[in-house]
């Protein structure tokens, strides 16, 4: 190109996918390469196609048309393009490099872009025209704005609608006929409602949904002609001979690209316009086609997606800003709210082969439909109809074939949780992402755009995903689309893998330079392998992992330890603890049960509670009176505070009950004699049911053993119920309560060893995958389970009761009140004789001060 | 105010806060959490978590930070402001005299 000359551009189509072209090429300097000349042939700007629909239903006023402009006539002048507006180009010369329009100009090009769109497509039928260009007066395509604005003016007169064809047009065409008061009937030859983007099923249920709007549908109803009666249309007629009469009849039985001018221009034509990955001709290295003219690896493509993504490239091609530019075809996904109702799509509709999952849900009464087909563990297609809440989960899965979650359900809907229930992008920005913390989703894009882009990072700064934990994957979502929509890129975290902060070395590698370094607290372990000095966020995990380690023979240090660990009780919102005795197996006396009523009397416990683990808590506890409690209970520590195994629940199992197939008691005792207090990545709650019937819960427990009959059990690993839920999977069937004990240990012991940080087995397991772990851990394929077996025992042979702690305290201070001087909360603690609540509060001051209120008689 | 009331309280003998110890303390009319650090300094915070109340001298702390027991907010030890953005708390000057802990507050 000689400097100082532009070449110049001629775009055939002033629509969405010419317009946008030209506005991506401007967008990358395309403005000081190309003098650019459009031709449109509707007398209009640039508009958006997709807003007819509400116009049409009245939702956008047709008066005020301004908001449905993309880009109105000023934009063409502003950026110095030549507008033909209602001007057809009816022929190009190749060889002369010229186009000609319908009104006498011609233009030479040095760059030729076809986007000439698509039109109505008008069966053929009798009755349909009055002569080769005019269709009866009361027939519509729902195309242009011309033909809504005309239809609009004809709907104002007349009463009774018909549309042919119940694609997406179609319904909407229909839905805004309705909102003027038409009877409005669809009709469909083929049997299903939006056949394109649904199934047979899912149709029905739209179906019963636009009924239930009052809107008339017939399928299986072939139209074979139109009737006219008083110079306009009067009904339709069916190819079974029945007619419907009506006044105005609405034709959206599809689109045809238009072709003719590249036909007589001598452009390879099939379906449309072939092109190549740059969106060229293949006949001529100067001509391209883009949008629903074009014809790209054999697909024509009708929405609007995909013509953006093919004005990227072909911008990013004609103007050089990236030569390696290339249009590899595009994944449809769409979603869409047709008539009301929310749709969804994407990919395949149905399984196509053997093997491919087909997973659906579906629930005519509520409108609701959902399906999702999987083939060899990646997303290949997804229908929802009615809720879409999980579309954006899908499309991202679609799109970038991310991992599904082993229960395949979760994919349809959300199992517990506040994570996911909207997309990112969807979610309101105070929508609370973390409710442990109280962290909104605008909190997270905050942080972002103060320049933080690592997930960690934002998880750090706001405190989201450091409560439970079960928003953790929201969290990420959020943060990966706020940094997308910042234009940058998602940091790498190179401390994700790490165990804990400060020290940069995976779980294995850490507990290998423990060992081999004899690192015995985590002070030295701090010293010896944190380059940065110590992390007060990494000494709670260390702690644990010390004693994983080294068992009892370790140098505990009261300030590597949190709160409840140093206390052995669990902090309460008002500073003060709780404290649950051992209860093995829910199982209790009534000594023991008198005892804990004279310690609440004693120590005035304004709250006593049944816990969900089959144990009783007691609540309000001041943290002074910790180890008097303690020393008056006589009982082992309940663990409710640790990141450690907790309880075993129970069922009465044989003992008492008719239906009992094994002794569910005695086993959960054994279990919780066997492995109290051990610490862990999280916290561990185990549960024994003495028949499937699953009375203690236990297939939705980090460990649940279940009889099955003949002392067989299923040993179940991996469920939730809480902030998450998950059903548990079933690592094996095993006969006798030793070899539960036995097996349940090497799982326990292999998920201390591996299992990260705070990862409780709902999530462990998952990641390591249950095949993996049933050859580690049943079939031995590794030779490790002696060796689990051996540290096993050793950890259940270190085991002490921290309540033994009371006599003789690990450090001065180790009780001391440290609450603050803030009015206590009201507690209800019962109800008086006549009723009204009780209120209590717990006495609580300053230590060194020596000054406590005692609390309320 | 007058400079007077600025005054030094001597809150526990030294031996009370061993290295990775730390208490609360009354400080005239205000409560303080003194931390004794690994490599022996002292450091002095309010004591009560501003965003809930939480107990600051149980939390958990390194040379540079504590953390809230309740909810993880955590605190710079050496000016007070909360590293999650929120509310700062105050710092005390502390020191060690004849074998007490010394807070100096107003």
């Amino acid at each position: 190109m000689t400097s100082g000359v532009k070449e110049h551009l001629v775009v055939v189509g002033n629509g969405m996918a010419g317009a946008r072209t030209v506005e991506e090429i401007l967008e990358r300097g395309g403005g000081e390469r190309f003098r650019i000349t459009m031709f449109g042939d509707e007398p209009y700007g640039n508009y958006n196609r997709i807003m007819l629909s509400h116009v049409l239903a009245g939702e956008a006023s047709p008066d005020d048309l301004g908001e449905i402009y993309l880009n109105p006539l000023d934009w063409y002048a502003e950026n110095d393009i030549t507008l033909h507006s209602g001007v057809r180009v009816v022929r190009v010369d190749r060889f002369a490099k010229k186009v000609f329009g319908n009104d006498g100009t011609i233009e030479a090009y040095d760059k030729l872009i076809v986007a000439t769109g698509s039109r109505t497509y008008f069966p053929p039928m009798d009755g349909m025209w009055v002569d080769d260009k005019t269709l009866t007066p009361g027939v519509f395509g729902f195309r242009t704005l011309d033909d809504t604005t005309a239809m609009l003016d004809y709907a104002a007169e007349s009463r009774t609608a018909v549309v042919i064809g119940a694609g997406l047009l179609g319904l909407e065409a229909a839905y805004g006929l309705m909102q003027h008061g038409h009877e409005v009937h669809v009709v469909q030859a083929g049997p299903v409602l939006m056949n394109q983007q649904l199934d047979e099923e899912a149709g029905g249920i739209l179906r019963t949904v636009l009924e239930r709007t009052g809107m008339h549908v017939h399928t299986g109803k072939r139209t074979t002609g139109l009737r006219a009666a008083g110079g306009g249309v009067s009904a339709v007629v069916f190819k079974d001979g029945t007619s419907l009469d009506c006044d105005m009849v609405v034709v959206t039985a599809g689109i045809r690209p238009n072709v003719g001018l590249a036909v007589i221009s001598g452009l390879t034509v099939e379906r449309a316009i072939v092109t190549d990955d740059q969106m060229c001709s293949v006949d001529d290295p100067d001509i391209y086609a883009v949008g629903e003219c074009a014809q790209h690896r054999g697909e024509v493509y009708g929405l609007v997606a995909p013509l953006w993504e093919q004005a990227v490239v072909l911008a990013e091609h004609l103007t050089g800003t990236n030569p390696k530019a290339a249009y590899h075809g595009s994944r449809i996904a769409t979603k869409l709210k047709v008539a009301g109702v929310d749709v969804a799509s994407m990919g395949v509709k149905g399984p196509e082969r053997a093997d491919d999952e087909f997973v659906r849900f579906a629930e005519p009464k509520r409108g609701v439909y959902k399906s999702v087909v999987i083939r060899d563990g990646k997303l290949i297609g997804a229908m929802l109809l009615g809720d879409t809440k999980k579309v954006a989960f899908l499309t991202q899965s679609f799109d970038r074939g991310l991992p599904l979650p082993e229960e395949r359900v979760g994919m349809l809907f959300e199992l517990g949780g506040p994570s996911e229930e909207q997309g990112a992008a969807e979610m309101d920005d105070s929508v609370q992402v973390c409710n442990c913390n109280g962290v909104a989703k605008g909190d997270l894009v905050a942080c972002v755009r103060a320049g933080e882009h690592s997930v960690a990072g934002c998880m750090n700064a706001t405190r989201a995903g450091k409560g439970c934990g079960a928003c953790t994957p929201l969290v990420r979502d959020i943060v990966e689309w706020a940094v997308a929509e910042s234009g940058g890129e998602v940091g790498v975290d190179e401390s994700a893998s790490w165990y804990v902060p400060a020290i940069p070395m995976d779980k294995p590698t850490l507990i290998a330079a423990i060992r081999e370094q004899n690192l015995r607290s985590v002070s030295a372990v701090l010293a010896a392998l944190a380059p940065e000095g110590e992390d007060a966020g990494a000494k709670m995990p260390l702690t644990s992992l010390l004693r994983v380690v080294w068992n009892g023979e370790f140098v505990n240090e009261n300030d590597a330890r949190f709160i409840n660990d140093r206390v052995h009780a669990n902090i309460q919102r008002d500073g003060t603890f709780s404290v649950v005795p051992q209860i093995k197996g829910g199982i209790t006396t009534a000594a023991e049960l008198r005892r804990i009523a004279d310690v609440a009397d004693k120590y005035s416990v304004p709250m006593i509670k049944i816990t969900g683990g089959q144990r009783i808590d007691l609540l309000g506890v001041r943290k002074e009176d910790l180890p008097g409690v303690w020393a008056d209970l006589d009982m082992p520590s309940g663990y409710a505070y640790g990141k450690s195994f907790r309880t075993v629940k129970s069922c009465v199992g044989t003992d008492y009950c008719r239906f009992g197939l094994g002794d569910s008691t005695t086993l959960a005792v054994r279990l919780e004699q066997t492995y109290q207090g051990l610490e862990s990545p999280a916290k561990m709650k185990l549960a024994v049911a003495g028949c499937p019937r699953n009375c203690s819960e236990a297939l939705v427990k980090d460990v649940g053993v279940v009889a099955v009959g003949d002392d067989r059990w299923d040993l179940v690993i991996g469920g939730a119920a809480g902030a998450s839920v998950r059903r548990g999977d079933v690592l094996a069937t095993v006969t006798g309560h030793d070899e539960v004990v036995r097996l349940a240990g090497v799982f326990m012991q292999y998920y201390r060893e591996n299992g990260k940080w705070l990862e409780r087995t709902y999530d462990f397991v998952p990641r390591v995958g249950l095949d993996e772990l049933k050859a580690i851990l049943v079939a031995d394929r590794d030779g490790i389970v002696g060796g689990l077996e051996e540290r096993m025992q050793a950890a259940v042979d270190a085991y002490r009761d921290p309540w033994q702690d009371g006599p003789e305290p690990s450090g001065p201070g180790q009780f001391a009140n440290n609450l603050p001087l803030v009015p206590l909360p009201i507690v209800p603690v019962g109800r008086a004789p006549d009723g009204s609540l009780q209120a209590s509060s717990a006495g609580r001051g300053p230590s060194a001060g020596g000054v406590f209120e005692g609390a309320q008689a | 105010m007058t400079t007077s009331e600025i005054t030094g309280h001597a809150v526990a003998p030294s031996d009370e806060l061993p290295p990775g110890g730390a208490r609360a303390f009354a400080v005239g009319d205000r409560m303080v959490a003194v931390f004794r650090l690994r490599s022996g300094e002292l450091r002095a915070v309010d004591a009560v978590c501003p965003h809930s109340g939480g107990p600051l001298a149980d939390g958990q702390f390194d040379a540079k930070k504590v953390i809230c027991p309740l909810h993880s907010h955590t605190f710079s030890l050496a000016d007070g402001t909360c590293l999650n953005g929120d509310r700062a708390v105050r710092t005390y000057p502390v020191r060690e005299e004849a074998g007490k802990i010394v807070v100096t507050a107003p």
